[in-house]
């Protein structure tokens, strides 16, 4: 493994006055993806929010390219190349799909080139470009989540559940846009429940259990280790369907 | 973003169910239409175009007035009740420079020469209303974001503090202002036009529809097709996607304060020279139309604002004429009338 792009140590997060994170570790290759698995409530989200700096870090280390970015403004680590797609996807919907990515290409226009890229990817995002994001579907929502996140070239993707309550074929679209941004070697954690959908793109893979990472490794052997999978996620039926 | 919605949805059929679609979607021309329309069958036709034109004049000042609330509001959710005292701070720096400049060019009555005190009055009120702004959201607001009741009682005592600090620099009493001589007297309309023929129009008062016009389309201008516009109105929606997306949303709300308080500034002075008297507690009295107005046109949302001011301005001046002891009660009546039509005022900025 490479120097990982982003790295946990021991960290830890509450909200309020629950203790969400006890003391996470977790590694993302640098120019892989990375899957973070677990149950619900498991500490998935709560791990991404607190490395966007949404949640206070109460104690442990996020470094991002070796830099500690420990409680550092959103913004500021934003703007150090990391992109965060939220479980709720975030749309603006009171803004049209063009707003939306003019407010995402943060360093100023769009560039051209890479949103014609965008539009292939999507070609929703083409057709709807002028109207309110709030009219988008739930599976074109998601698709302007993710274009939002790449309009400009970024170091890390963060994605929170992106199939959730989407059909199988946009799930399918879905996963070929996360193929082409694997090829372009963009470094992704993705959070993500459907473990066909996983074992389809991650590279590595890490499972979290109530607060804390339970395992890392390569999705190759978890994906081969029916056991294991049984063990740490009670996935054993659904992984081969 | 309505046109876009139209292509969406069938175009109504039939008289009826086109007037009721009108009613629906655009609740603030309807109103408009429905209050102006009365007023024409009850009066005078030149009394009406007096009465409106004056109404709009008030409309319009209201509305510089209030639209640096209703901003302040929705985007950063702060109920900021000291703006009266930035309406009060925008009339005394404005009728200073006026007074001082007017005195050193006495007996000049010429346009250019009235001009030239008035603009730099008015930017004068502009300057000091926004610099105040800016020391009042670092040392007042910035400690409270988030809870209301805080926002209340602060915001309260920072208003009596302003206010007091007006009467220690220019004084416990009323301050009389000149109103510079380009702009007092009226236009005459040619006695050869039809019905309104030989109706007289004051100047300052066209002068201040005119100039509440321009800011309104300045401010939808800046709002609708700016990448500032588009980050306030994503930030009335969702403050940490904005934040995500690596803007410092602190710094928005800095921005959209002072702009608010200096256009309530500006509208304070506009005021001193349309009612020639100024007194440290003007503001608080014009807070009653501000609420109202921000409330009717919907909470957060410009172009309410804008229709929610006209609104007040027109029935003030209407009821005001037909009915004298009513004008009072006109203003928060039309409030009530229309949040028991529509809760949340005329066009509500929808917070998902």
């Amino acid at each position: 493994m490479s120097d990982p792009i982003l790295s946990l140590t021991g960290v830890r997060a509450d909200i309020d006055q629950y203790h969400i994170l006890h003391g996470v570790d977790l590694q993302v290759p640098k120019g892989e993806l990375t899957v973070l698995l677990g149950r619900n409530g498991a500490g998935k989200s709560t791990t991404l929010r607190t490395i966007m700096g949404l949640t206070t870090v109460t104690g442990g280390q996020v470094r991002f390219q070796g830099e500690d970015i420990t409680g550092q403004p959103t913004p500021r680590i934003a703007r150090k190349g990391i992109a965060f797609v939220p479980e709720n996807m975030g749309i603006f919907s009171l803004l049209t799909v063009r707003e939306n990515m003019v407010l995402a290409a943060v360093s100023g226009p769009m560039d051209e080139q890479r949103l014609n890229w965008i539009f292939e990817l999507f070609p929703p995002m083409k057709k709807f470009w002028n109207r309110p994001a709030g009219n988008l579907s739930g599976g074109q929502k998601q698709m302007l989540a993710i274009a939002r996140a790449v309009i400009e070239p970024r170091e890390l993707l963060l994605v929170d559940e992106p199939t959730k309550g989407l059909a199988p074929a946009i799930i399918n679209d879905l996963a070929d846009a996360f193929e082409q941004l694997k090829q372009q070697q963009v470094s992704i954690l993705l959070v993500e429940q459907n473990f066909n959908f996983s074992r389809r793109l991650g590279q590595s893979v890490a499972v979290m259990n109530d607060g804390g990472v339970v395992y890392a490794g390569q999705m190759a052997e978890l994906a081969d280790n029916e056991e294991l999978q049984q063990e740490l996620l009670g996935l054993g039926l659904g992984a081969h369907q | 973003m309505s046109a876009h919605d139209e292509i969406l949805e069938p175009r109504p059929q039939g008289a009826i169910a086109r007037f009721r679609a009108f009613r629906e979607k655009q609740p603030h021309l309807f109103l408009l239409v429905l209050m102006m329309l009365v007023a024409f069958f009850m009066m005078d036709p030149r009394t009406w175009v007096v009465l409106t034109i004056s109404g709009l004049a008030m409309g319009a000042m209201v509305f510089l007035m209030a639209s640096g609330m209703t901003l302040t509001f929705g985007l950063m959710n702060v109920l900021n009740l000291a703006h009266g005292a930035f309406i009060s701070l925008g009339a005394f720096a404005g009728a200073t420079v006026l007074v001082h400049w007017l005195n050193a060019s006495a007996g000049e009555s010429s346009l250019l020469a009235n001009l030239a005190a008035v603009v730099p009055a008015l930017g004068f009120a502009l300057a000091v209303a926004g610099v105040v702004g800016l020391l009042f959201e670092r040392l007042v607001i910035r400690p409270v974001y988030g809870d209301h009741l805080k926002q209340i009682l602060v915001t309260v005592g920072g208003s009596i503090i302003l206010m007091e600090m007006i009467h220690v620099i220019w004084g416990p009493n009323e301050i009389p202002v000149p109103r510079p001589d380009a702009l007092t007297g009226a236009f005459l309309v040619p006695e050869s036009w039809p019905v309104i023929g030989g109706v007289a129009l004051e100047k300052y008062r066209l002068i201040a529809v005119i100039l509440g016009l321009a800011v309104y389309g300045m401010m939808t201008w800046v709002i609708e097709h700016t990448r500032t516009g588009i980050l306030i109105r994503a930030g009335v929606e969702d403050q940490e996607m904005v934040e995500v997306h690596g803007y410092r949303i602190r710094l928005l709300f800095l921005g959209v304060f002072v702009a608010g308080s200096a256009l309530a500034g500006l509208g304070g002075a506009m005021w001193a020279m349309y009612r020639e008297i100024i007194t440290a507690h003007m503001g608080d009295e014009l807070m009653i139309s501000v609420i109202v107005v921000i409330i009717l046109g919907g909470l957060g949302s410009i172009k309410g604002c804008f229709y929610g001011a006209v609104l007040v301005g027109l029935i003030n001046l209407y009821v005001g004429y037909l009915e004298p002891r009513l004008a009072a009660v006109a203003t928060v009546g039309l409030m009530v009338g229309v949040l028991m039509w529509r809760p949340q005022g005329l066009i509500p900025v929808i917070k998902v």
